[in-house]
């Protein structure tokens, strides 16, 4: 029997990559330079190093960023460093999507093919691309690039979309959309050749938010107005009244307005937010922590990407007024990976408020002292799922936890936390900054305030809308122009791949919590996604049982063969093969469906079936 | 020879071995199963309630000596009040919790359950799944003979015990008992996502070069005969494996200290495996590397012995 006594050593580019996560090694045995005066005789690590843990995807995210890819002996080193097994990194990298524990070409272009890309001919992309550099996965002749498919990038309003990361000393990482076979090809090109790829600019954000700059807004008063890099602008425009009104008034009162203002979720679940931040407030278990869940991988929703990128210093401010109410000194902002320019507005923005005295020791002068720190995802969408999104901090696999205990009990390393979605975020300035009263006034009784929705498919202006609750589906389809001339509404997905898919004879439901539950339906993370009669609906539905096949976790039976089941069923149909009759099939579905729902253990395998199922369970809806 | 006295006198001790104060009992919980109530100590799992009413309830991923993962969702029960099922070998009862465990529900998920695996994986040596398979009237062949599997090469790279991953249900027992709740190793782990998730050692290295000690405390957690002796595996391929005619001894190891009970299967008068209680006091049915394969020199017998 072997026994490897020195594993083999990483790379200078590898090594140097880690090091400006983890700092220089303390130690020989960190893998520093041997020194018997201080390694002589005892090894440094124990709960000191354990305790970085959480600096795994980090130093991952630095090797895979510069090298293009995370080879053993690089694992070997990150794993000295942290005090971590290494077949325990080994299962986190290879959870994640974004890094490759396989030699990956440093140029990669990740072309979108869900579903709102698939209306807008993604997979004529992928055969372009397919034609010049070969097979999805597979190196370009020079080894430099390659190209592969892509879940939803949460840029489905300006589809088709892609996303080009460069790995090298300086590395790249740019969204491109609307994205076209030739002009990746260019990127590739340029990046390949070394030349510095220029970050491909996408469009302004004009097209985006049709409403930029309309009075009335609430969430999106600043998008579109106000330059989003400057914390002076910021001010001036209003921003960091709601703060400074909640240092005057108050932990306990800031939570009485954000309860009194009856604002819940928008995270999916809708779950009152005075009520979480309460029972964190009230935890006895220290410290506090609070999180900004920025993970947004919903297909069909780009609404949070488009508040971080054009109102960044609203999330930092509202983090900080969620901190001073439920006393939390430190909070974390996750973030998904593919956001390069979201992450970029809002690195400035913590440097910036930092510098301005708006976040570090003392906040406004008042004594209370709060830090954000930004983390990415790698590439994985049931990290939007809160105790996933913990583990996935923590350095761990993102799996969820079984929940109880909640959060707000045991959250992120295992305290009380009180995480929050983006735009329950923005809601909070408003509330604060004018009263729960005066936020109230706007929507129904049971959905106050306004809503954000992500419209997209085959409708006229494609983008993000604010409109009161109470609006209908049928105003707001007129607000974004409607489906073209001489088309007619085939299908309406409501909130995203684990929503529901509605027909044209609703769309005098008012878009509230509880209107779409009346109908059945959900609001989910706001997206509606419109698809018109020349749309092929079951290869619509076979990339939504892909999707959710490719991003279960795999921890419980359910979700981890049941979607596989759900996927295996669905081509059957498409393919016009169906194990006995079309009806069997549905049946089948529906057994598949029921148990995922009841016995998976977290919302992605629960709701793994709801929009395939609603679909199919429409008659008339899909022609099978 | 006269004995140093230090070997004679006993060392003075305490008069009597000092006892923790008493602690109240916690008050016992009320709760009604399957319309029966029933009550049981506070901190007690759902799953121990059901055992203590003498209800069979399946459990796959679930071991005594380890922590719950509840990952295999094959003891879901209907709790009233909660919106989706819950997993009964890791939820504490509370008071007033009224229980289901033979609802349409229950039947369903657990049914669904057992044809998810057995459509995907090997259970053919998985104690128990036979009569559960029909207790809820599961189909697994219903997917058809496309339906994809985890079916793959045995891993056969050392020469204690083999890897047989076709018949992994990744129940994350061998990840725990090799890490934090036995082994503290930490040799194995779960890699890849979803469906292609697989128990791996660092970058899929053989068991040789990785951290493994083969203290086999996985196999004697695995549920399926995913991990299995060397020598379990080359009797079956030989077909000589008769599990009719094997007597099981218990016995103290001799390796050492610690004192580990083992069992010893033996079969025609040679030891094929060795086991250890769960309710063995000190180790809880873990043993090391000794203790598990260090049986061979009991065989060593001269010609003819
Ligand atoms: C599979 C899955 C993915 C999710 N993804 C997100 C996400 O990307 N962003 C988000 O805010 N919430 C997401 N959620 C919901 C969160 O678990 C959680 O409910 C939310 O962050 C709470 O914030 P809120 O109360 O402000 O909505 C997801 C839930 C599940 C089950
Ligand atoms: S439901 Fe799916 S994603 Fe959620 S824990 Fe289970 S396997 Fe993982
Ligand atoms: S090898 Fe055995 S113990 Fe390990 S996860 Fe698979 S079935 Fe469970
Ligand atoms: S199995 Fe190992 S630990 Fe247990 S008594 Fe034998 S040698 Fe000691
Ligand atoms: S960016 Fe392609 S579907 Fe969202
Ligand atoms: S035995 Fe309870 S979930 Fe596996």
């Amino acid at each position: 029997m072997d026994l490897r006594a020195v594993a083999p050593r990483p790379s200078p580019a590898e090594r140097a990559a880690v090091d400006t996560v983890l700092g220089p090694p303390e130690s020989g045995w960190a893998g520093g330079r041997r020194d018997s005066a201080t390694d002589g005789h005892a090894a440094r690590g124990g709960h000191e190093a354990r305790s970085r843990r959480h600096l795994l995807l980090p130093a991952l995210h630095a090797v895979q960023a510069r090298v293009g890819w995370i080879s053993e002996p690089a694992l070997g080193y990150i794993c000295r460093r942290l005090t971590i097994p290494p077949a325990e990194a080994y299962g986190v990298a290879t959870f994640y999507s974004l890094f490759s524990t396989a030699p990956q070409p440093p140029a990669v272009a990740h072309i979108c093919d869900d579903i709102a890309c698939r209306v807008a001919s993604a997979e004529a992309v992928c055969a372009d691309l397919e034609r010049a550099l070969g097979p999805a996965r597979t190196a370009s002749p020079d080894g430099r690039t390659t190209w592969l498919r892509s879940p939803c990038l949460g840029q489905c309003d300006r589809a088709p979309a892609a996303l080009l990361t460069v790995a090298g000393e300086r590395p790249v990482s740019a969204a491109i959309a609307p994205a076209d076979a030739a002009g990746i090809l260019r990127q590739l090109e340029h990046a390949a050749t070394g030349m510095a790829p220029g970050t491909p600019t996408s469009a302004p954000i004009g097209p985006s938010v049709p409403q930029a700059g309309a009075p009335g807004l609430r969430l999106l008063a600043r998008v579109g107005t106000v330059d989003p890099t400057s914390v002076d602008a910021y001010r001036a425009a209003g921003g960091y009244r709601a703060l400074e009104r909640a240092l005057a008034i108050g932990p306990d009162r800031t939570i009485a307005e954000v309860t009194a203002a009856r604002l819940v979720g928008r995270g999916g679940a809708a779950f009152p937010t005075g009520r979480k931040w309460a029972a964190v407030a009230a935890a006895p278990a220290r410290p506090h922590y609070v999180v900004c869940n920025a993970d947004e991988s919903e297909p069909g929703t780009f609404k949070d990407r488009i508040l971080m990128e054009e109102d960044p210093f609203a999330v930092v401010e509202a983090m900080t007024i969620e901190a001073f109410a439920t006393g939390a000194e430190r909070g974390f902002l996750y973030l998904r990976a593919e956001y390069p320019l979201a992450a970029e507005r809002l690195t400035n923005a913590l440097a910036r408020t930092r510098g301005a005295g708006l976040l570090g020791p003392d906040i406004l002068g008042s004594g209370f002292a709060f830090e954000i720190e930004l983390r990415r995802g790698a590439g994985a969408y049931v990290c939007g799922e809160e105790t996933a999104l913990f583990n996935s901090i923590e350095g761990k696999r993102g799996e969820p936890r079984n929940k109880p205990p909640f959060p707000v009990e045991r959250g992120l390393f295992g305290r009380p936390t009180a995480i929050n979605n983006v735009e329950t975020l923005a809601n909070v300035l408003p509330i604060l900054a004018d009263g729960a009263a005066a936020y109230a006034a706007t929507g129904t009784d049971g959905s106050t305030g306004t809503k954000l929705f992500c419209l997209s498919g085959n409708v006229a202006r494609p983008g993000l809308y604010e409109v009161p609750f109470g609006t209908t589906l049928g105003e707001l389809l007129d607000l974004a122009g409607g489906v073209r001339d001489g088309r007619h509404i085939q299908a309406i997905l409501l909130g995203g791949a684990a929503g529901t898919f509605v027909g044209s004879d609703r769309l005098d439901t008012p878009l509230t919590f509880e209107g779409t539950r009346a109908i059945g339906a959900s609001l989910g993370s706001g997206v509606v996604m419109v698809f018109d009669d020349a749309t092929d609906l079951l290869d619509i539905l076979r990339r939504i049982a892909a999707f959710f096949r490719d991003e279960s976790c795999g921890q419980c039976v359910p979700c981890r063969v049941g979607t596989v089941r759900q996927e295996e069923l669905l081509h059957r149909l498409a393919n016009g093969h169906p194990r006995g009759t079309a009806a069997d099939e549905l049946a089948l579905l529906g057994e598949i469906g029921r148990a995922m729902r009841d016995a998976s253990i977290c919302g992605l395998g629960q709701t793994a079936s709801s929009a395939i199922e609603s679909a199919l369970r429409q008659p008339g809806l899909v022609r099978l | 020879m006269t004995l140093d006295p230090i070997f004679t006198t006993p060392l003075a001790r305490p008069s009597r071995v000092p006892t923790a104060p008493s602690r109240p009992e916690p008050a016992p919980v009320e709760l009604s199963i399957d319309g029966r109530a029933a009550t049981v100590p506070t901190g007690s799992t759902i799953l121990e309630a059901c055992r203590a009413q003498g209800i069979d309830t399946p459990t796959l991923c679930f071991l005594e000596n380890l922590t719950p993962v509840n990952v295999c969702r094959i003891c879901v029960v209907e709790v009233t009040g909660s919106r989706v099922l819950v997993p009964a070998c890791s939820r504490t009862v509370e008071p007033g919790m009224e229980i289901q465990t033979d609802s349409d529900r229950v039947r369903h998920s657990r049914k669904m359950v057992l044809e998810f695996l057995g459509s995907s994986v090997d259970l053919s040596l998985a104690p128990d799944v036979a009569r559960y398979m029909e207790r809820y009237g599961a189909d697994p062949a219903r997917y058809g003979p496309v339906a994809e599997t985890v079916a793959q090469p045995v891993k056969i790279d050392n020469e204690l015990y083999v890897r047989d991953y076709s018949r992994c249900i990744l129940c994350y027992k061998c990840v725990e008992a090799c890490g934090v709740d036995a082994q503290n190793t930490f040799a194995i782990a779960v890699a890849g996502r979803g469906f292609d998730a697989r128990i791996s050692t660092e970058a899929n290295v053989p068991l040789p070069a990785s951290a493994c000690v083969y203290c086999g405390n996985c196999i004697g957690v695995c549920p399926t005969g995913a991990l299995m002796f060397r020598s379990e595996f080359e009797m079956r391929r030989a077909g000589t494996w008769d599990e009719a005619a094997q007597t099981q001894t218990d016995t103290i190891c001799p390796y050492c200290g610690v004192g580990c009970t083992l069992t010893l299967h033996v079969q025609d008068n040679e030891i094929v495996t060795v086991t250890s209680p769960l309710d063995q006091q000190i180790t809880e049915g873990h043993l090391c590397i000794k203790g598990r394969f260090g049986f061979r020199f009991v065989q060593n017998r001269a010609e003819g012995e």
